[in-house]
């Protein structure tokens, strides 16, 4: 099936399976490695992007159900060689050991401090409670989404 | 530059690529030369916990579209393998007899597309004879159903066959005033890297074999790939691209990884291996699962004379590395920070019908550290001490010279009361004391909990040393070979700091080569905690070299002599003592000496021993009295490591250590129903923990270097999982203990509280 | 991880929806959200052969004041329950209840529909509208019908709905100014529930829903019956295990399960959230 699929600011138009997973069609259709896949049960959230300025799960999205939406990914994040600040914050604040979970952490903190610009430290762990990490036991990642809220 | 790069807070060199486009994982690799148009491998694994394997029909799978290939063990001509740690027990890297767990791979199905191989899955069908499933430790001890008749028992190692005696029972503790036992089950745990196992194979034109592997040591899947292959080892090229982390658990390379290269050479092409997270479950290798008889014995003053522990080890269902953690790891460690004069160490390890065993962060040292720690908690529980003064009561005093306890181990330094002192006042432990009270007083039912361990671990304990080589490049810029294997330590960072500060090469000038085998021959990779002062030591050593190599050649071109040439490290260029005017900088140096072969030096530098990081934990929790619900509100680690290259990543590094030591206290387990199907096979039902069970971590710093590497720093990789996990659990049970309850094993669940309660009621 | 191979429509309207269900039968599933579907498919639990997409429907999105009660379309999102103003101020019950579903990414694809459609005795959601009386409005081949959520769930993953009707709308009568507690006890935070409760009262009127205590969620009748009796709340939370059947597995025994009921009944009720 066609799906026209607009992805870190450009317009693709693919054939895909209708079972190809959203997941699927960044990493291997359009070559966007950054975005990871951890687990087959939603459980994890490496895979975490945003779809239409929100985040999700794309191992638990069909390209198809994203046809006609935009996508951004972790390598969308940075402008013209400048990080985003949350990619900064997770930088300055070693938030990330072996990057595994990092690009879908990162878009998960973007999502979380989006819909609450300032959490307290409870709020940002309760919010980060479907992205695992197995390095950083959460502390750095923690400080890091806390660095970029607005109540810093 | 002022002042030395050491023991700052450098921000990490490696963080730019992971945080814009990600790292380059193995399944990444899509634009490799090499592995384009690669085929896709999919195992079809057990679905029996113990059996005899009557058929195997392929030919509906073979059918099916896209499927290249679907092979059996027979179909490659595989041929049993011997354990390295039992050569009684073998297998076949494809199960063709007899299978083991649940998850050991039976047949390789060789796909154009990942998606066909899942596809073919069920079209291959096997059938089994099903034999009874081990899956207690004791009762597969006791069992008639063995899992390798070779071995002749299920007992695949005991700490006897080393000549160690065995424990003597009660009779040992017939003089103690105080004797106290317990059973202890230090259970099984996943080590759940993000990134789950995966690999890829090809052969070159020239008959050789490279594997990208996602491991923790490149060049020891050297010799077990070239064997799987039937070829040299020097046919065979392993690279390590970005890896996801390891925990252990990626040190031996697995079956489903050396055959790629098997079976890309039946297939005539480059293949590609990557499991699922359920595969991971299950195929990936656990880690503790250890059964623990502890008795502990002494005077009613607090002092503990006597300390026995029977250390049962689960093997799982082959006789791999977790087999010989127990008697090396545990069995050394047993006497802990304590200066207990009688101790009685045994150690048994048992295969099982369960996913075999491996190293996991701490590898058999969190065992011995639960362990006594636990017993020391029940001692002062049993003569009604504070367990912090029991403690404080048997610890070894401070030593800066070597220690050996009576189980023989050797400790470097240690000064264990100060850790002591210094958690307790960062925890506030007085403080919460009389919180706890005013919370028993009022009867709440939210309770509070206090948790103290103190602990010693051994670190880089495997290998002597490490090797490095640094090369300066025509433009000045320096590459460092290291033999270690960086998957989130940052080495990068780490190893150029150290470099940077024997040669004043801008860090941001240095680049690492790791994990190629063609590149790096030599190297031990990272485990046990060893990078930093064996690999970063060697890093260290051989820049100082190459300092002294450097300066020859700028004695020749400054035509002055070899002494009073000195290197100014804040422009990075070496001038004759007293005339700073005249520089050559390494830019130029390498250019003159490249005719000879380059400013380059290499070498493998030992170390004269392990190091033994040391620390005390503080946990407060708070339980939920009604429900036996734990909630972990504060916890204090300080640490001892050493001198400390990087504060940022020696927190970091603990932060980690102690979410997974807390989770085993609180939530993880692997389980198993009593036919041996596994019921945690996936991360909704696995209890991986999240940043919503953890508190912040209060890192308190402390540095008693070690005289063994020249940078005196000792391992921290592990000490935050070994301290805080019997800390956590002493904490739970010391919520309770106001109701008679005595232990709780892990992980301490709200509905194992709750059941303590009431039936302690 | 990837599912098996499925025809794949896209419905733009109810009406089309369900005559393709009709014309595919069993063997179609809806798909909104997916989130409780695509994790079975992956693990090639469930193998549909036919998914049809009902997201892209129109107006099935809102959450409107219908008088005494709010209706609240199948396809609306847990993220939109749980944000929207309306229904904090009439059905704070169910807007914080959806806050506890999964975790935020899947709060922002799985829908309300989807969660009841899927009738998991688990999800936090079925219990909730039966506690609170909500009635589902169902389309089929021959027109819509209304089913209480008393009369929906009907075994595990099994409710009212016939193979050719979906799910339409979800009508929760307005709280009226009733204290309400919601009480999710899990492993993790993203977890499904070991146990949860949605209670609410008001005077001797009170419902309770209870989440994961049995294949089918459950109303505990006998506490609301206990409550309107005079009973106070700790004893009626006594029998709040009365009208449940709950299962021993991997994170609770069965007799964990009541006595976590009792004690998380007992703190819903006694909540003075409003």
């Amino acid at each position: 099936m066609k799906v026209t699929i607009t992805v870190n600011g450009k317009t693709h138009e693919n054939d895909v399976e209708p079972r190809t997973l959203l997941v699927q069609y960044v990493r291997e259709t359009l070559g966007l490695t950054g975005t990871n896949i951890g687990c087959d049960t939603s459980s994890c959230g490496a895979c975490s992007l945003h779809l239409n300025g929100e985040s999700v799960k794309s191992c638990t999205v069909l390209a198809v159900q994203a046809d006609g939406g935009t996508v951004t990914t972790i390598e969308g994040l940075a402008k013209d060689g400048v990080m985003h600040p949350m990619q900064q914050a997770f930088m300055d604040n070693h938030g990330l050991q072996c990057g595994f979970c990092t690009p879908g952490m990162v878009m998960a903190a973007i999502g979380l401090l989006n819909e609450n610009p300032s959490p307290t430290e409870e709020q940002v762990r309760i919010g980060l409670e479907g992205n695992l990490c197995r390095c950083t036991g959460y502390h750095n990642i923690v400080k890091s989404v806390l660095a970029c809220a607005d109540n810093k | 530059m002022a002042g030395s790069i050491l023991g700052n807070r450098v921000l990490r060199k490696e963080d730019p690529k992971f945080l814009t486009t990600g790292g380059v994982y193995v399944d990444d690799l899509l634009t490799e030369p090499a592995l384009v148009g690669a085929l896709h491998v999919t195992y079809v694994r057990s679905s029996v916990a113990h059996g005899i394997i009557t058929s195997i029909d392929t030919s509906d799978a073979k059918s099916m579209p896209g499927i290249v290939a679907v092979l059996t063990g027979k179909d490659l001509g595989l041929e049993p393998v011997p354990s390295a740690y039992n050569p009684a027990a073998t297998r076949t890297l494809l199960a063709t007899d007899k299978v083991r767990f649940v998850g050991e791979p039976i047949v390789a199905i060789v796909s154009n597309t990942r998606e066909q191989g899942e596809d073919a899955i069920d079209a291959v069908i096997i059938d089994y004879d099903v034999l009874p499933a081990l899956i207690d430790l004791e009762e597969a001890m006791a069992s008639t159903t063995l899992l390798y008749d070779a071995c002749g028992s299920n007992v695949v190692f005991d700490s006897m066959v080393l000549g160690l005696p065995d424990n003597t029972g009660d009779a040992y503790f017939a003089d103690c005033e105080v004797v106290v036992k317990g059973r202890y089950l230090n259970q099984r745990v996943a080590p759940c890297p993000l990134e789950v196992r995966g690999a890829a194979a090809a052969w070159g034109k020239d008959g050789r074999l490279t594997e990208w592997l996602s491991t923790q040591h490149a060049q020891g899947a050297v010799a077990p790939l070239a064997a799987a292959n039937g070829v040299e080892e020097s046919m065979v090229h392993v690279k390590t691209p970005d890896v996801g982390g390891g925990f252990g658990a990626k040190i031996g390379a697995y079956p489903e990884e050396l055959l790629l290269g098997v079976i890309a050479k039946r297939v005539g092409k480059a293949v590609r291996w990557r499991e699922t997270r359920s595969e991971s479950m299950v195929g990936l290798g656990h880690g503790r699962a250890q059964l623990q008889y502890v008795t502990i014995g002494g005077k009613r003053d607090g002092t503990v004379t006597h300390y026995q522990l029977w250390a049962i080890q689960d093997s799982g269902g082959w006789v791999d590395m977790g087999t010989i953690l127990a008697p090396f790891m545990t069995r050394p460690m047993s006497s802990g920070v304590y200066a207990i004069p009688n101790i009685e160490c045994r150690t048994t390890s048992v295969v099982t019908n369960t996913t075999p065993t491996v190293a996991y962060r701490g590898a058999g040292r969190p065992e011995a550290t639960a362990a006594i720690e636990r017993a020391m908690d029940m001692f002062a529980l049993e003569i009604g001490m504070d367990a912090v003064e029991v403690r404080r009561k048997n610890l070894i005093p401070k030593f800066l010279t070597p220690h050996t306890t009576v189980v023989g181990q050797t400790y470097d330094v240690g000064d264990y009361e100060t850790s002591l002192d210094k958690a307790l006042v960062a925890a506030d432990y007085k403080g919460w004391r009389a919180k706890q009270k005013a919370a028993r007083d009022s009867g709440a039912t939210k309770q509070i909990g206090i948790g103290v361990s103190v602990y010693v671990e051994i670190t880089g304990g495997v290998g002597n040393g490490e090797s490095a080589k640094v090369e300066v490049l025509d433009n000045g810029h320096a590459l460092i070979y290291t033999g270690t294997s960086p998957h989130g330590q940052g080495h990068a960072t780490s190893w150029a700091m150290l470099a940077n500060e024997q040669t004043g090469i801008p860090i941001e000038n240095i680049e690492l080569v790791w994990g190629d085998t063609d590149l790096v021959p030599i190297g031990t990779g990272t485990m046990g905690s060893r990078s930093l002062q064996q690999g970063g030591n060697a890093v260290f050593a051989v820049a100082a070299e190459l300092v002294n190599k450097a300066k020859s050649v700028a004695a020749r071109l400054l035509e002055a002599s070899e002494e009073d040439i000195v290197l100014d490290k804040d422009s990075a260029s070496f001038h004759v003592a007293g005339t700073p005017a005249v520089a050559k900088t390494w830019a130029e140096l390498a250019v003159a000496e490249k005719q000879a072969g380059g400013l380059v030096h290499s070498d493998v530098i030992n170390v004269s021993g392990a190091t033994f990081p040391f620390g005390a934990h503080v946990a407060i929790v708070e339980v939920d009295v009604e429900t036996g619900k734990v909630t972990h509100i504060a916890h204090t680690a300080c640490d001892d490591a050493g001198k400390v290259l990087n504060p940022m990543l020696l927190e970091g590094q603990i932060h980690g250590g102690v979410a997974q030591g807390v989770a085993q206290a609180l939530l993880e387990e692997v389980s198993y129903d009593s036919d041996g199907n596994p019921i945690t096979s996936n991360l909704a039902d696995y209890a991986f923990i999240s940043a919503a069970e953890l508190p912040s971590v209060t890192v308190v710093h402390m540095e008693t270097p070690t005289p063994v590497n020249l940078i005196g720093a000792k391992g921290i990789g592990e000490s935050g999982t070994i301290g805080s996990t019997p800390s956590v659990q002493s904490a739970v049970i010391d919520a309770v203990s106001q109701f008679g309850v005595k232990h709780i094993d892990m992980p301490t669940t709200a509905e194992k509280v709750w059941a303590a309660i009431q039936s302690a009621r | 991880m990837i599912p098996a191979p499925f025809d794949y429509k896209r419905a733009s309207s109810a009406a089309e929806a369900i005559s393709l269900v009709s014309e595919y039968g069993e063997d179609a599933k809806f798909l909104a959200g997916g989130h409780s579907l695509l994790p079975l498919m992956k693990l090639r639990l469930a193998q549909p052969a036919v998914l049809i997409d009902i997201a892209r429907i129109e107006d099935l999105s809102y959450i409107r004041d219908a008088g005494n009660h709010i209706a609240i379309g199948a396809l609306t999102r847990h993220m939109d329950v749980e944000k929207s103003p309306i229904l904090a101020e009439h059905v704070p019950l169910l807007s914080f209840a959806a806050s506890h579903v999964g975790d935020p990414q899947v709060r922002h694809r799985g829908t309300i529909g989807g969660s009841i459609a899927h009738a998991d005795s688990a999800s936090d959601l079925p219990a909730t509208t039966l506690a609170l009386g909500a009635t589902y409005v169902v389309q089929g081949p021959n027109g819509t019908r209304e089913i209480a959520a008393a009369d929906f769930y009907k075994g595990f993953l099994e409710s009212a709905l016939a193979p050719d009707e979906m799910l339409t709308e979800i009508r929760v009568p307005k709280m009226n100014g009733a204290t309400w507690g919601f009480q999710k006890f899990n492993r993790r935070a993203q977890d499904w529930a070991i146990v949860g409760v949605a209670a609410w009262k008001r005077g001797t009127e009170s419902g309770v829903g209870l989440v994961n205590m049995g294949s089918v969620p459950v109303l505990a009748t006998s506490v609301a019956k206990a409550i309107a009796g005079g009973a106070s709340i700790g004893d009626a939370a006594k029998l709040a295990g009365a009208e449940a059947e709950p299962q021993s597995d991997l994170n609770a025994s069965a007799q964990y399960r009541v006595h976590l009921a009792e004690v998380l009944v007992r703190r819903a009720l006694e909540s003075t959230s409003k």
